[in-house]
């Protein structure tokens, strides 16, 4: 199982400058994707999640386009040949 | 002989050197652009020192970060230096206090942070393990947030013993004699007006601590109305806000070296957070609190701003030297114990924190 990882620019350098990731994580679910990511590229992962892992308030994460806090959070169905988008939301000051 | 003063703001972190004694200053581009350093700290105890800042990426997270080598490359750990540990069900929501211990521990840093938790660091603030004899407290669960949020802010551990004093908003002032293995709470004599028993065991907003240089056992306080003197390490607390134009504001600090002196910034009131008819100001007082002085010299007027309770500090330098920064963006220096001033930087971003070391 491959899912394709897209990451903002501001993130891109905690995984070697690639913008586009393909990873193979261990089960079918957001939390497992976001494991795989997390245990290839720690740093990256600690801006996505907090250590209780819960992807942090101002981080949107999208599964084929859908904001997963609308549609299952971590527990969120990700499909073989999937494609997931990380964006910061709009905050800030 | 270079005095470094760091500036930590909600944008980013200023690195200031003077090589005149303090006269006059230059201050760096800004490092960690765009990061808020709520905490940091200048390690000298180390062979090249090592800054420490308690950052928060915004979106990404808080985290700490270092520099050794004055701010030219940072690192942090992998995994995050402060992480709670799984059984704690929490996650941290910003660093509040760094601060390195003694000599004789060239290696321990302190943390406090937010939520309510105190960390100790044995590798030079790299990585911090959580102080369970503060976390594991009963009352823990009973500390309010304050309006910034609920956390340690200050950190004193003391050099001569196993004494860790830590004060919270809200929780007041705990003391722990065994290097952390469990606390008390001493706020006996400390008010708390935002609740219905005006002198509760604990519960207090306390803004900040600072030990006299006469010795641990007294101490200084500025509360959420009201400034406090113990010489007793926290078992008993005594007003010395006479003398003084407002007893609310939020930082306190000692002269590392001449005992009886410390300084303080009054603000109006918790409702009106801004200095005495937009004066700012600060006040020394000589005798432990039993008199004070107004001081300030070069402090603008007209200034309807305020200081944060980390965003004043003191040096070692002899006579010691005294650090403001503001809410909206200046930085001054005294380098006569807080008779005058001098403009270090303005038009900064809001000024969170600053500290100032001498370097050889």
């Amino acid at each position: 199982m491959s899912v394709e990882v897209v990451l903002p620019g501001v993130l891109a350098d905690l995984a070697g400058g690639a913008k586009h990731l393909d990873v193979q994580p261990a089960g079918e679910t957001l939390a497992d994707l976001l494991d795989a990511l997390a245990a290839a590229h720690p740093l990256l992962g600690r801006r996505i999640r907090d250590e209780t892992g819960q992807v942090r308030r101002f981080v949107n994460v999208y599964v084929d386009g859908d904001d997963v806090r609308f549609c299952g959070g971590l527990g969120t169905a990700v499909r073989d040949g999937a494609q997931v988008q990380v964006l910061p939301s709009v905050a800030g000051g | 002989m270079t005095d470094l003063l760091a500036i930590g703001t909600r944008k980013g972190l200023f690195l200031a050197r003077s090589e005149d004694d303090r006269r006059t200053w230059a201050v760096s581009e800004p490092h960690l652009l765009a990061q808020e350093v709520a905490a940091v700290c200048v390690d000298t105890r180390r062979s090249a020192p090592r800054i420490l800042a308690g950052i928060q990426y915004g979106h990404w997270g808080p985290t700490v970060m270092w520099s050794d080598d004055l701010g030219a490359s940072w690192q942090e750990t992998d995994h995050g230096a402060i992480r709670f540990p799984e059984d704690a069900g929490a996650a941290l929501a910003r660093v509040w206090q760094l601060r390195p211990d003694t000599a004789e521990r060239p290696d321990v840093v302190w943390a406090g942070a937010e939520p309510h938790s105190l960390w100790r660091s044995t590798d030079g603030g790299c990585s911090f393990s959580l102080v369970r004899g503060l976390w594991d407290h009963p009352h823990r669960p009973t500390w309010e947030p304050g309006g910034g949020g609920g956390a340690v802010h200050t950190v004193i551990p003391d050099p001569a013993s196993e004494r860790v004093t830590v004060a919270m908003s809200t929780g007041g002032v705990y003391v722990s004699e065994d290097g952390g293995g469990s606390f008390e709470p001493r706020n006996k004599g400390i008010s708390a007006v935002f609740l219905p028993d005006a002198e509760p065991e604990y519960g207090q907003c306390v803004h900040k601590v600072a030990v006299d240089a006469a010795g641990p056992d007294r101490m200084y306080a500025q509360n959420h109305f009201g400034v406090f003197r113990t010489d007793d390490a926290g078992r008993s607390w005594s007003s010395i806000a006479g003398g003084l134009p407002a007893d609310f504001g939020f930082p306190i600090a000692s002269s590392p070296s001449t005992p009886g002196t410390a300084w303080v910034v009054p603000l109006v009131a918790d409702m009106q957070r801004v200095p005495p008819a937009g004066r700012l100001r600060v006040h020394r007082t000589r005798d432990a609190g039993g008199t004070w002085e107004e001081g300030g010299e070069g402090l603008p007027d007209a200034a309807w701003t305020a200081v944060m309770r980390d965003a004043f500090c003191v040096d070692e330098g002899d006579p010691t030297g005294v650090y403001v920064g503001t809410r909206d963006g200046c930085v001054y220096a005294s380098a006569d114990e807080g008779d005058t001033f001098t403009l270090v930087a303005d038009h900064l971003p809001d000024v969170l924190a600053v500290r100032a070391v001498r370097l050889p």
